[in-house]
């Protein structure tokens, strides 16, 4: 083998064109463009929020004990714990909607559906994954608030954590769906046959067999899930109304961190302003919470992984 | 629960169906509950999408009531979709926007497709199995995981003030590309894999070397799973609200895009501005660019439906 790859290589060496050499150099470069990409995304939140936090008027200490986050007022606080707060606070409530109804959905996908089923459900899941999340923000504020929240709680204003909790729920039922319905599917089939074969009903062999062997890629899917709903823009920024100061009270509008980074940079901010460079001290402080969650998530499904190898 | 007394002096026989009968309502009890989930997400879908047609349906259908003098309300597809924004929700059109989103769709496709298809060729066909080449996987899964408002941040500061081509267009469509970048890569990658061995090594066998058997035998076969990636990518671009608005397409932009350094606004975004005013006919105008939008994921998505089924039957 050993000789004919010499053979080959040698052959081949003559006609190497200049061509050949050129694309494989713009292939390999569009491949390392994947590195400079997370490099620039590092590099300029990092060198703006240091601008942010050489600023005079913020101060660390203040960004993380201030509870107001005012940065357009005459005397401006940037409390960004008010909204790490609301942002957790909402994803809070959409993995109170998307975990059980992800989940649930793909057990019966995985355990209880018939092919054909799987064939409707599964499209059905993938069209609500791909509903652009300006129309979930649209129908969070035109529907769920009027019909659901302001019917049975009444009295709640129109920008209300609630229905932005909701819509982001909803928003990520494909996400923990699918993730999850991978994992029950990467259960070697004996587990579940051996467990039907000693009697136990599909509930039983659902919920105590396939539940715990696929466990860490669930687990995956909730914390992927969970990363998503803090990442996610439109909704809340929509629906969610913008409320500066701490507070958790469902029913009232909240600002997330998201939706105060886009409606900063809705005002006019030139560059070299505090407004401009919190944009960045927010981005990163984005970007940090997130990436935890993703490493977190990429490593309990790799750990599950093994487990069948 | 019984006491024990009674429980005792049952026979065997009828706890086993006793348990069987609660075991059957616990059962059906369960299977339901899985039931009602489903049907919770779909019902969802479908109130979605029922409530934006309602609602929207009078922008685009011409009983809508014709004005007193002449007919200035927007009452068809084709207005809708040709006119200018306007103050007033009857006339506003969101010609402007479509033709912004255009111009995204086809500054995204030139770009993101080489380096996409690229990225996945080389990761696929000749990329050693090192460190190195992990350390780009890893870098890839992290990226999918971004915030799409992140990319905007990076948008604003790479390609609008460094590079100078300022709140435009162009700058748009390249955010958009770093967006999906991953995402296509991802989804080219596994149109390289799904080429069986047997291509590649009959090439080989027959003298081609690995450039000339990766990209005269095994790219043409795997273009068809490329385009059904880049398809999905773009719906995805065209969808995405937040990292357009650092782009300036909030600011009232009422013009058509003539070059791709010109200002734009994007239908999302035109919708999102709709949104936010507070007048009940603005939620009309605003449906009927929900539809729009909604219609043109549809396209694309039976699209990539169309060549993934080609393609599937020609391998």
């Amino acid at each position: 083998m050993e000789n004919v790859n010499n053979l080959r290589s040698q052959l081949t060496k003559t006609i190497t064109r200049p061509i050949e050499k050129i694309v494989k150099l713009f292939i390999t470069a569009s491949a390392f463009a994947a590195i400079l990409i997370s490099i620039s995304i590092i590099f300029t939140l990092l060198t703006e929020a240091i601008n942010f936090f050489q600023d005079p008027a913020v101060t660390f200490k203040g960004y993380f004990t201030a509870t107001r986050w005012t940065p357009t007022f005459q005397n401006p606080e940037y409390g960004v714990i008010v909204l790490i707060s609301s942002t957790l606070y909402i994803a809070v409530i959409a993995c109170l909607i998307s975990f059980p109804l992800g989940l649930f959905s793909a057990i019966y996908l995985s355990e209880f559906a018939t092919r054909r089923t799987r064939k409707v459900i599964k499209p059905v899941l993938e069209v609500l994954a791909g509903v652009p999340t300006v129309v979930f923000g649209y129908f969070a504020l035109n529907w769920i608030t009027p019909n659901i929240i302001q019917r049975f709680i009444p009295g709640t204003g129109v920008f209300n954590a609630l229905s932005a909790g909701i819509a982001v729920g909803i928003m990520i039922i494909p996400t923990v769906a699918s993730i999850s319905d991978d994992a029950l599917n990467a259960v070697p089939n004996s587990l579940r046959n051996g467990s039907l074969a000693l009697g136990a009903t599909r509930r039983i062999t659902s919920l105590k067999i396939m539940f715990p062997a696929a466990l860490s890629g669930i687990i995956a899917s909730f914390i992927l899930g969970f990363s998503r709903a803090i990442g996610e823009t439109m909704i809340v920024t929509i629906a969610g109304g913008q409320y500066p100061e701490l507070n958790l009270d469902p029913r009232s509008a909240m600002y997330t961190i998201t939706s105060s980074i886009v409606n900063v940079s809705l005002g006019d901010t030139p560059h070299g302003t505090t407004a401009y460079n919190a944009l960045f001290a927010l981005g990163i402080t984005l970007f940090i919470m997130t990436f935890i969650l993703n490493i977190g998530s990429d490593y309990v499904a790799r750990k599950y992984r093994k487990e069948y190898e | 629960m019984l006491p024990e007394s009674i429980e005792k002096n049952m026979s065997n026989e009828t706890l086993i169906t006793g348990k069987k009968a609660e075991n059957a309502i616990k059962e059906s009890l369960f299977l339901f509950t899985l039931y009602i989930c489903v049907t919770i997400a779909i019902l969802t879908l479908m109130t979605l999408i029922y409530d934006v047609l309602s609602t929207g349906i009078t922008r685009l259908t011409s009983d809508y009531e014709v004005g007193l003098i002449t007919k200035i309300q927007i009452d068809n597809p084709v207005d809708f979709l040709t006119t200018l924004d306007s103050r007033y929700p009857d006339r506003a059109g969101i010609g402007p926007a479509f033709a912004g989103t255009v111009w995204l769709m086809i500054i995204v496709v030139f770009v993101t497709f080489p380096f996409g298809t690229g990225a996945a060729i080389y990761l696929q066909e000749f990329a050693p199995k090192n460190r190195l080449t992990r350390f780009i996987e890893l870098n890839l899964t992290n990226l999918a995981g971004v915030p799409s408002v992140i990319y905007g941040l990076l948008g604003l500061a790479v390609f609008v003030r460094l590079a100078g081509f300022g709140r435009s267009v162009l700058s748009g469509g390249l955010t958009l590309t770093l967006l999906i970048l991953p995402v296509v890569i991802v989804a080219s990658r596994e149109a390289l894999k799904a080429v069986p061995d047997t291509i590649r090594q009959g090439a080989l066998a027959l003298g081609a070397t690995k450039f000339q058997a990766v990209f005269r035998q095994v790219v043409p076969s795997a273009i068809p799973g490329m385009v059904t990636g880049m398809v999905l990518g773009l719906s995805r671009a065209i969808g995405e609200t937040a990292p357009l608005i650092f782009m300036g397409a909030l600011t009232y932009v009422n013009y058509f895009p003539d070059t791709p350094l010109s200002g734009f606004t994007a239908i999302p975004i035109q919708v999102y501005n709709w949104i936010g005013y507070p007048q009940a006919e603005w939620k009309e105008t605003a449906s009927a660019g929900i539809i729009l939008l909604l219609g043109l994921l549809l396209i694309m998505n039976s699209l990539a439906i169309f060549i993934r089924n080609r393609y599937e039957k020609d391998l």
